[in-house]
């Protein structure tokens, strides 16, 4: 039996990390994972984790993985944010380098203006990195990725981010299984690669490839990221066995007889079950689907479980003169769905309140298509304020 | 272990260094590369001049990534495989600056290597902060108001050897023995050990292809670049051209120094003699520590 310990997000984290039998760790700071940069320097001082390099940037931390794993090691780093958006770059490299690094973000606004608080522009804008993307909707989830994200990046050869969000995740404290280094083993095993730098056996990686080779290679990577949903289930339902919960790509709550549905991402998914149990209460047939994993984008799944629905794409991200990024991506990859309105904002650390997801609700239930922000409403405001005063 | 059959032009002086290196390193190294014309012109895909494992990520990285790949030969167990940095100029001096930084500090088991040909030869010849005071760049062109490069060179040994690691020195593709004696050095320790080796670009500095190692001595022969360590703190000279050959006739034989005016050349002359002067002085004052030290 996996053992319960009552802590932080970022410390559970820390411990899976260990339970997956990580090798080296390359980490800087920054809010909101720098408990997690801490915690992983903690279980290196303690011998847990054979290496761990304090480098002097994102950029260096990211680009250190890039060498460790290549060499054929299990790496793994922590960041969010602007941390993020600096290893950008490398980001690209890593997945072109085929190198199964796994990294945990936590995901915060992007500046300017400064904001440590949490939404989803960071890892969203970094959607065509190349990577596969998990998002959490609690601790709990995101502990249960670590091992399904080794072993899918391991088997697939492409780096995976194990995306929860900022503060609601990071620093919560709750009761959380851990699974320990034992049984993680019975699921994951020893990382072998058949290509890695060895002298024994010379390779070049990271070549410089012409326009009669370069496309080959990124079609590759595409198909074969395509390819990962079907390892990603199959993982999925085979660690659910340990732990008895399930990482399908998609979760659809009272979805199924909806005639309204909404699709979310990450924790704010709790306010809006939160929202349709009392709509349910009131007999309204209103459901949400939650995306646990936006990249590979399960297209097949989300049109199945979107057709014949009012679909109202909630999300915790933009892109400035287009429409939102998840809602353009529904609504190409739900084309029977009665019509797709999208919902945005929550960001910076603005909630979506369960109030908000009733107004909300009200404007989708009338079957128009509109797109507009999330609003803020009065009291989510004063808790907000008090929290900062505090 | 560096094949031929790679696209360097005839007489590259940057490839030079390449084989140098991996020929006095032997097998059981891995290379990590910067962007540049050495990863450009030695892995063209589905070719590559490498026998020794090699890596290349990006422009700015190269030191970051060989931190990683040395910790993951020491999570391996692995005690004999040494991790050979490579970098321009360019990468070295400016974009990789900080990853180059952080790599010294941090004490990791890496030779980093700069093959210094003064500028970004790759993206067609700009501006690094290694190219010399007056050269004319893509970037610092010579004009009817500006004369090529206005600023000095980065002393980037010097700043390499002052995060105190055990080894920094210069060297030359035109004084092989120096080189060699210095790799061989450096091969030996551990920790981070950085050497600079000058290696001229004809295609970059203007100059033709068959005189590369004759332009690299000159420049060593008049002072414009020196031959020296830093080893535990103290500083050596290792080649004391005497007497030193006057710059002109190393600047005359490139055609980035064309523009420059009878009085300009006198100021690179003044700068190189001063810099000469710096430096014989810090040479002195590490192998003399005692008579430096004031009285209590
Ligand atoms: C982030 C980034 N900026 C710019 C470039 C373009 N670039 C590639 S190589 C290079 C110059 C390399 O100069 P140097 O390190 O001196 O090596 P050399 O080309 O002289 O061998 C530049 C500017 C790049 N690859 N990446």
């Amino acid at each position: 039996m996996p053992e319960q310990k009552t802590c932080l997000g970022t410390s559970a984290l820390a411990d899976a990390a260990v339970s997956c039998g990580v090798q080296v760790c390359a980490c800087y700071p920054i809010t909101p994972t720098t408990g997690l940069t801490a915690g992983l320097a903690k279980h290196y001082a303690n011998g847990k984790i054979p290496q761990y390099i304090t480098v002097e940037s994102e950029f260096s931390a990211i680009s250190a993985l890039v060498g460790a794993s290549a060499t054929g090691t299990r790496t793994f780093t922590t960041t969010g944010g602007q941390g993020l958006l600096l290893m950008h770059e490398v980001l690209f490299s890593a997945s072109g380098m085929r190198l199964p690094i796994v990294m945990a973000v936590g995901n915060r606004a992007v500046s300017s203006p400064l904001n440590v608080w949490n939404d989803e522009q960071d890892t969203i804008s970094q959607r065509d990195s190349g990577w596969i993307q998990f998002y959490a909707e609690s601790n709990q989830e995101a502990v249960d990725f670590m091992p399904i994200a080794f072993k899918t990046a391991e088997k697939t050869l492409l780096p995976v981010m194990v995306c929860l969000d900022g503060h609601y995740l990071t620093h919560a404290v709750e009761p959380i299984e851990i699974p320990t280094r034992e049984e993680v083993d019975k699921f994951l095993p020893p990382f072998n690669p058949k290509i890695k730098l060895d002298s024994e056996n010379p390779v070049s990686l990271g070549v410089y490839a012409a326009p009669p080779h370069y496309q080959n290679f990124r079609e590759d990577l595409a198909a074969d990221l395509d390819a990962s949903l079907k390892t990603i289930m199959k993982y999925g339902e085979e660690y659910s066995k340990y732990t008895k919960r399930d990482y399908s790509p998609i979760e659809e709550y009272q979805s199924k007889d909806a005639d309204c549905v909404f699709v979310s991402m990450g924790c704010m998914t709790g306010n809006v079950k939160a929202a349709i149990d009392d709509l349910r209460a009131k007999g309204e047939k209103v459901g949400v689907v939650r995306i646990r994993v936006l990249r590979p984008f399960p297209r097949e799944l989300l049109a199945k479980a979107l057709a014949g629905k009012v679909v109202g794409v909630i999300e915790r991200a933009i892109s400035p003169g287009a429409v939102p990024p998840i809602y353009a991506e529904i609504s190409e990859a739900a084309p029977d769905a009665k019509v797709v309105s999208s919902f945005h904002g929550a960001l910076g650390g603005r909630e979506l309140s369960r109030k908000e997801v009733l107004r909300i609700y009200e404007t989708l239930k009338k079957g128009k298509k509109v797109n507009e922000w999330i609003t803020q409403d009065t009291d989510a405001l004063k808790r907000a304020e008090t929290a900062l005063e505090e | 272990m560096y094949a031929p059959g790679h696209s360097g032009c005839p007489g590259c002086g940057p490839s030079t260094t390449l084989i140098q290196v991996t020929d006095l390193l032997g097998k059981d190294i891995i290379v990590v590369n910067a962007t540049g014309c050495m990863e450009i012109t030695s892995t063209l895909y589905p070719q590559s001049a490498w026998r020794v494992p090699y890596i290349h990520s990006l422009f700015e990285n190269a030191p970051a990534v060989a931190s990683g790949v040395a910790a993951a030969l020491k999570a391996q167990g692995n005690d004999h495989t040494k991790v050979v940095a490579i970098g321009g100029d360019g990468s070295t001096y400016d974009i990789g600056f900080g990853s180059l930084s952080g790599m010294l500090e941090r004490g990791d088991d890496v030779l980093y290597v700069c093959y210094d040909n003064e500028l970004y030869a790759n993206t067609g010849v700009q501006k690094s902060s290694a190219t010399p005071y007056g050269a004319a760049t893509t970037t610092t062109p010579s004009g009817k108001v500006h004369h090529g490069k206005e600023t000095n060179r980065k002393s980037i040994v010097e700043i390499a050897a002052a995060h105190g690691i055990p080894y920094a020195a210069s060297a030359s593709i035109s004084f092989i023995a120096d080189l060699k004696m210095k790799l061989n050095k450096a091969a030996k320790m551990h920790g981070p050990r950085f050497i600079a080796v000058s290696a001229p670009c004809c295609l970059g500095a203007g100059f033709d292809g068959g005189i590369t190692m004759k332009v690299a001595r000159l420049q060593v022969q008049s002072r414009m670049w020196q031959l020296y360590e830093i080893e535990g703190g103290r500083l050596k000279i290792n080649f004391k051209p005497n007497p030193p050959k006057p710059v002109d006739e190393y600047l005359s034989l490139q055609k980035r120094f064309k523009h420059l005016t009878t009085e300009e050349i006198a100021e690179i002359q003044r700068r190189t003699d001063a810099n000469w002067e710096r430096l014989m002085t810090l040479e002195k004052a590490w192998l003399e520590p005692a008579a430096t030290t004031p009285k209590a």
